[in-house]
């Protein structure tokens, strides 16, 4: 897994982000409309690709992709 | 560990009553257009029944009883089983089910009892239906199902207003020696119980004053203690968690696979937590129906009531074999295995 891969997994869930937008140091909370919605289709999305829960603590916690993508990688090791 | 096997147990009929009022998410104003439609395509509710101040999940299960009773020819006097699992009663004494009996003209040689389960009450009350009807004395049984959900909804909280429908379920079930065994995983985790809660109201924290204040809980979200709050993230993760390892236990427990199984059944949460548990399982679409779209969350009665309408053929014409899992408030969750062949089951009806 890399970042990359994580980055176009979470534009193929959002149709109002458009490819090539979103980087690791983004900030997901400005990258994309974020509300309860769309942390729900983000916890999806890792669940399904990744095997990893992501708690609404981990969200609060997190900023950047970066920061989701490194608790994906912690947790899956 | 709370897996078993009920043999004997036939389901005859299904049937189930609906509000005939309907309201649209697209028309939800308390929350923008954009968030609307994002609603409508993720959580999957485009419209839902909603009650009529006044009548109860009984109201409903009475008028379906009554449909599938007649259809099924059964002389109400041998019903000596009627169970109702639901989380909106009449009272809160006596007992609903005590009621229904003498509503539908039931033997005094019934017994009668509720149970205060929601999501995942189909499963929980068909096993012990399954297991009260065990030592063939009871031929005839009623499994009601259902809930008023939407009595209990804040209109200004985004989070459980748009998503939960009004629905009462019947099912008929007899005792036949030769029916296929049920099979059941039934669980529970009671760590969970504030992710789905009324705060007030019960003997916990009774009912005062301060019980009506609505206040706001965060954007979109203001309630009181005597609406249901709903952690969604909470919910979403128990259900990733529990619900395919408990389906692949029953699985492994009774040698069955999913190859064989025709359709699985899932408790209406919402389409993104079914979708998911869906691909987890890397089950076809075809094999898995919903009723959401246009019932929303029905709580308990979900499972029914997918049957019912998006089943309806498949289950009347021949045999099927089902894997029903349903999940929630509780936090309780389990599965089961039912084998039907040719079941009854009347049109919805839609109560005014």
């Amino acid at each position: 897994m890399n970042i990359e891969e994580f980055i176009k997994h979470i534009e193929a869930e959002f149709d109002d982000l458009k490819p090539g937008i979103l980087k690791a140091d983004s900030n997901f909370r400005e990258a994309f409309e974020w509300n309860s919605i769309n942390a729900l289709i983000l916890i999806a999305m890792v669940k399904t690709e990744y095997d990893v829960t992501l708690t609404a603590d981990d969200l609060i916690k997190s900023k950047t992709v970066s920061d989701i993508y490194t608790l994906i990688e912690t947790r899956k090791s | 560990m709370a897996q078993f096997s009920l043999p004997g147990i036939k389901i005859s009929g299904l049937a189930a009553a609906v509000p005939s009022h309907k309201e649209f998410t697209a028309d939800y104003k308390w929350i923008a257009v954009k968030e609307r439609e994002s609603l409508i395509k993720n959580i999957g509710v485009e419209s839902r029944r909603v009650a009529t101040k006044g009548t109860t999940t009984s109201d409903l299960c009475v008028e379906a009883a009554g449909k599938l009773l007649d259809d099924l020819h059964w002389d109400r006097s041998e019903v000596e089983l009627l169970i109702f699992v639901s989380q909106s009663r009449d009272y809160l004494v006596p007992t609903t089910a005590c009621i229904v009996q003498d509503r539908l003209g039931l033997p005094h040689s019934c017994v009668a009892m509720d149970i205060g389960l929601g999501c995942s009450g189909y499963v929980y009350g068909l096993s012990v239906a399954g297991s009260m009807m065990q030592s063939g004395t009871i031929k005839k049984a009623l499994l009601m199902v259902g809930d008023i959900s939407t009595l209990t909804t804040c209109y200004r909280d985004k989070s459980t207003y748009p998503l939960f429908g009004d629905v009462g379920t019947v099912t008929a079930l007899e005792y036949d020696i030769n029916a296929p065994k049920i099979h059941f995983n039934l669980q529970t985790d009671g760590s969970g119980y504030k992710a789905l809660i009324i705060q007030d109201g019960g003997a916990r924290n009774v009912m005062s004053r301060e019980s009506f204040n609505i206040k706001k809980v965060g954007p979109g979200i203001y309630r009181s203690h005597l609406h249901l709050e709903l952690d969604g993230i909470e919910v979403f993760n128990f259900t990733l968690r529990e619900v395919v390892p408990n389906i692949k236990k029953l699985l492994a427990g009774t040698g069955e696979s999913l190859a064989a199984i025709n359709y699985v059944v899932f408790h209406q949460a919402n389409r993104l937590i079914n979708e998911t548990l869906r691909k987890m399982l890397k089950l076809e679409v075809e094999k898995v129906p919903y009723s959401i779209r246009e019932f929303g969350n029905t709580s308990g009665a979900s499972v029914p009531l997918t049957m019912i309408v998006s089943l309806k053929e498949q289950l009347e014409s021949g045999k099927q074999k089902l894997l029903l899992s349903a999940f929630g408030v509780g936090l309780s969750w389990g599965s089961a295995i039912i084998e039907t062949d040719r079941i009854c089951i009347p049109d919805l009806i839609e109560v005014a």
